[in-house]
């Protein structure tokens, strides 16, 4: 049961296969599209750079094993790979950022490792929490999100936990 | 929040490695680091402007449209004070269907008009149900296809980069199922929360 494989062929298909039926432009359309990709890759260019840099120096100065090591006596008794505490802690906060230890995480135990298969999972069933809340309250200038907070970190807490479990699984 | 996380990352990096010795390889990280980022980018940027080359297409097609037409059911069950008004749902429904397809760029304009035009509505300066119903669902990874974890994956030596897409599914699902219900539990309740 390998349904990846077929995903982004079936994507392209459908959406290319609508747009020349609806007789669209579909060429000039992607010209457009893939331009504000780069505009959007241009954007986010300095926010890599600076996590990048900032997660690298954690790892080769040894203070991120140093924290793994001193939180797997709380995390291991739970099933949590302690591994995977510096990921879980940044993606709610920072998407570059959380990008940034995914790549470290992937360098460090392999993107087909258990680690890896994990943090990819975790990576792709969470978002950036508190930026969608700050954007979204924030432009209409209500501070009083009641329970918005506690609801989302309770959806990501279960997509972190899930990401894990459903890693062992299958 | 990220001035406080980024320097802290830096500055406790430094004093750890004073400490343990490691100053000559931290300096070598910072340029690793640099470098690093650089490849990244160099991973990521020809899938991402490829993938909104497509979803442009998808757009212009009718396609999104199309799908929030099939969520609007759905819609109307999670805000049901809003179902009647029909430009809210239009708004929401779309900015749904947008982060669905992964079309971040189209997703927030969308989501902020859907914002704005609820609190038009309400006028409140606290946040009512549907509006924490609707950030909840933003704060949810609703995107099918996981693209830019495939490609790091794909750069990394995954042999199968897009392997994890199912996991991805019953976890993004498990989230928004929680998300969703805690939200209409906690929506009665008063006071702080």
């Amino acid at each position: 049961m390998n349904i990846g494989i077929y995903v982004i062929p079936v994507v392209l298909t459908i959406i290319i296969g609508t747009g020349i039926i609806k007789h669209l432009p579909v060429f000039e359309l992607f010209l457009k599209g893939a331009r504000q990709g780069i505009a959007s890759v241009f954007k986010i260019i300095p926010s890599i750079l600076a996590l990048v840099c900032a997660v690298t120096m954690l790892r080769s100065s040894g203070l991120l094993d140093a924290l793994i090591s001193l939180a797997s006596p709380l995390l291991e008794p739970l099933g949590f790979p302690p591994e995977l505490l510096p990921l879980s802690l940044l993606r709610p906060v920072s998407g570059s950022g959380s990008l940034a230890v995914l790549n470290d995480i992937y360098k460090n135990y392999g993107a087909d490792s258990f680690i890896g298969k994990a943090a990819s999972v975790m990576m792709g069933s969470t978002e950036t929490t508190f930026y969608a809340i700050a954007v979204y309250f924030g432009s209409v200038g209500i501070s009083k999100t009641r329970h918005t907070v506690p609801c989302a970190l309770m959806a990501d807490f279960t997509g972190m936990v899930m990401a894990v479990l459903s890693s062992r699984l299958f | 929040m990220m001035n406080y996380i980024w320097s802290g990352i830096i500055l406790l990096s430094v004093v750890y490695s004073l400490f343990t010795g490691g100053a000559a390889a931290l300096t070598n990280s910072v340029m690793e680091g640099a470098k690093s980022a650089l490849a990244l980018i160099a991973a990521t940027a020809g899938m991402m402007c490829f993938w909104s080359g497509i979803m442009e297409i998808a757009q212009s097609s009718g396609i999104t449209s199309a799908v929030s037409r099939l969520f609007k059911p759905v819609y109307r069950l999670l805000m049901p004070d809003l179902a009647d008004n029909e430009e809210i749902s239009s708004a929401v429904s779309m900015n749904v269907s947008a982060n669905l397809l992964g079309l971040g760029n189209a997703a927030t304009p969308l989501g902020l008009r859907a914002m704005s035009l609820m609190h038009a509505e309400n006028g409140a300066n606290s946040a009512s149900n549907s509006m924490v119903m609707f950030v909840v669902l933003n704060t949810a990874s609703l995107q099918l296809v996981p693209t830019t974890v495939a490609v790091l994956r794909a750069e990394n030596g995954s042999t199968d980069p897009m392997g994890i897409i199912t996991n991805v599914w019953l976890c993004s699902a498990a989230a928004l199922i929680v998300g969703i219900c805690s939200a209409k539990l906690l929506e009665n309740r008063r006071g702080r929360l």
